[in-house]
């Protein structure tokens, strides 16, 4: 069973912290989520698990080092969803998933029929077959995040990374994205690791939290655990009442009498 | 379910484009002081190719082979590569108006060609065409390690920054050098502008084979260049190594228009004028552009060479100020109609 372990994580931005002795443990199948104020350092924690920043420290998979793995090798075992997806204009729907097959392919080849079948089997999985030939520029929020989820699922990747995946969405479109995600990682034990902002919502599908706090994780567990009003209180500097739901802890912020 | 392929250009594009292609050599050869009949000229042509029998005379042979056929096929070779060049800096900067000079070709070339002419070898077929060539690939070099050491990261935006700053400082030498020897401001002139008056076969044979390599390479990377749409972060991610996969497109991309720069000079909008009317045609989509490209880009120069030399006939115009007058205005257009200048 796949495994990402990651230890002692620092990254560091024209000599500043921005995230420091991070310690985090991901099995394939289990979501674990990254919430925290603005400015924590939650994309970029994300983003140097992708590889896009430097880091130091150990990020390993089944014990091996990834920072010695080749950026195509390294993208066969991490795919990335960013929080806004570039869309190029003019570019269908099926070519854009299509890109997800760039890890699998030498530089300079060109896909083979198995390549475009997997496409379309994620297409047709994820049911987007209705938008094959669609522009992606022209699709709407819920529905780029759903085909920027299929080109990463098209990566075939046991570990993908999610940057704020519902933040831009209205409350249907994020229930849609995220019981999609739900069900994919129990589907294809698939081990995600999520920003999210929305902290009612990071508590409804995650398995664990990880409250980060100027670079640090401050608090990890359970969503019972880590969304208390005194946690949120001293990290968020927000007055808030936690009701307890069976979805999960609900989050209300309070408003100053 | 549907089923769709991976984008390719369609039968009836490659048969049209064929067509076109041996329409506008033809008209190439036909077009000139002595008018030719298009089958006098296939009849010539395949008289020494197949051996078959001619039925043109002794100087119309001489016209279709001496004058007219090696100058229009340099044409289109080099509308070829600029063109392509083009749409391979466009792809790989993500940027709509990236042009083959972006990273201080003409500017190194146009140094390199104005230090021949000032030590006499203006004049030579060989000597011109190799200092310009060293001049080009010199700057291309400076502005990439300029590029790649200002900033560590894999910004593009760097590099092109670099790229205006040596264009900047090699074309102010060229200056200085122009005004401590204006006699010899003509001949400059005259290469600037942009010329395809050839020897002969001699600058075609010169030049095809690195243009040809340098075709085949871009070719080969037409993929890569559609998994740069999503950005350099997203296509990292994605496992694509951008700063190798950059740097051969670059290379590839430089060598190849340093090589057309040192025969005819400097022929401007090329690169920006024939990717982007494709695009409006066949989209955005590399797989057909750059093949398309580099077949259209090639048609492209032969027709603006023929106006060139028929325009003032007998008098010719540099091919470079035709090109400009047809591509300044696109370019204010593609400019005025780019959403954020990023259209790509």
């Amino acid at each position: 069973m796949t495994k990402l372990s990651v230890r002692d994580l620092r990254v560091e931005l024209d000599k500043k912290t921005i995230v420091n002795n991070i310690e985090l443990e991901v099995s394939v199948g289990q979501w674990v989520c990254i919430i925290g104020p603005n400015g924590a350092g939650k994309s970029s924690l994300l983003k140097s698990l992708a590889g896009i920043i430097p880091s130091t420290g150990e990020i390993l998979i089944d014990g091996s080092n990834v920072r010695s793995l080749s950026e195509r090798d390294r993208a066969c075992w991490i795919a990335y969803v960013a929080q806004e997806p570039v869309m190029p204009a003019g570019m269908r729907v099926f070519d854009y998933v299509l890109l997800g097959r760039t890890a699998h392919l030498k530089m300079l080849a060109t896909e083979s029929p198995k390549d475009l079948e997997i496409a379309h089997f994620v297409i047709s999985e994820l049911d987007l077959d209705k938008f094959i030939d669609r522009d992606v520029a022209t699709l709407s929020g819920g529905e780029r995040q759903r085909v920027a989820i299929a080109r990463a699922l098209t990566q075939a990747s046991p570990i993908i990374l999610l940057d704020e995946p519902t933040t831009a969405l209205d409350v249907g479109y994020q229930q849609e994205v995220l019981e999609l995600i739900d069900r994919l990682r129990n589907e294809k034990k698939i081990a995600v690791i999520s920003t999210m902002h929305d902290l009612t919502v990071s508590g409804l599908y995650p398995d664990r939290l990880m409250l980060l706090a100027e670079g640090n994780v401050v608090v990890s567990g359970s969503a019972e655990e880590v969304l208390t009003p005194e946690n949120i209180s001293k990290h968020y500097g927000a007055k808030v009442t936690v009701i307890t739901h069976e979805s999960g802890p609900v989050v209300i912020p309070e408003r100053n009498k | 379910m549907r089923t769709a392929t991976a984008r390719r250009i369609s039968p009836f594009a490659w048969i049209i484009s064929a067509v076109a292609v041996l329409f506008t050599l033809t008209l190439g050869v036909s077009i000139g002081a002595v008018s030719l009949a298009p089958l006098t000229i296939w009849s010539e042509i395949s008289s020494n190719i197949f051996g078959t029998t001619s039925t043109s005379t002794g100087s119309e042979s001489t016209i279709i082979w001496q004058l007219r056929l090696p100058r229009v096929l340099l044409a289109f070779v080099v509308g070829a590569m600029l063109a392509s060049a083009g749409c391979a800096y466009q792809g790989t900067f993500r940027n709509p108006l990236a042009d083959p000079y972006l990273l201080g070709v003409s500017a190194g070339a146009g140094l390199g060609a104005t230090i021949a002419i000032f030590n006499g070898s203006g004049g030579s077929r060989f000597l011109l065409p190799l200092a310009a060539f060293a001049g080009a690939m010199g700057a291309v070099l400076l502005t990439y390690s300029l590029g790649r050491s200002a900033i560590a990261g894999r910004s593009s935006t760097a590099l092109i920054l670099a790229g205006v700053a040596v264009a900047s400082l090699l074309t102010a030498i060229q200056t200085l050098l122009q005004q401590q020897n204006t006699d010899k401001i003509r001949e400059i002139y005259a290469w600037v502008l942009g010329r395809l008056s050839t020897s002969g076969w001699n600058d075609l044979a010169i030049i095809t084979p690195y243009i040809l390599v340098c075709i085949i390479i871009l070719l080969r990377y037409r993929r890569v260049l559609d998994v740069f749409a999503v950005g350099d972060e997203e296509a990292l991610t994605m496992g694509l190594p951008v700063a190798r996969a950059r740097g051969a497109i670059i290379i590839a991309a430089s060598l190849g228009t340093a090589a057309a720069v040192a025969v005819t000079g400097l022929i401007g909008f090329v690169g920006i004028i024939v990717p982007h009317i494709l695009r409006l045609i066949v989209g955005n989509s590399y797989r057909i552009l750059l093949p398309l490209s580099i077949i259209y880009g090639g048609i492209f120069l032969v027709l603006a060479d023929i106006l060139a030399r028929t325009i003032l006939a007998p008098q010719e115009i540099s091919i470079g100020v035709v090109t400009a007058l047809l591509g300044a205005p696109f370019f204010l257009f593609v400019l005025g109609s780019s959403k954020n200048g990023s259209v790509t």
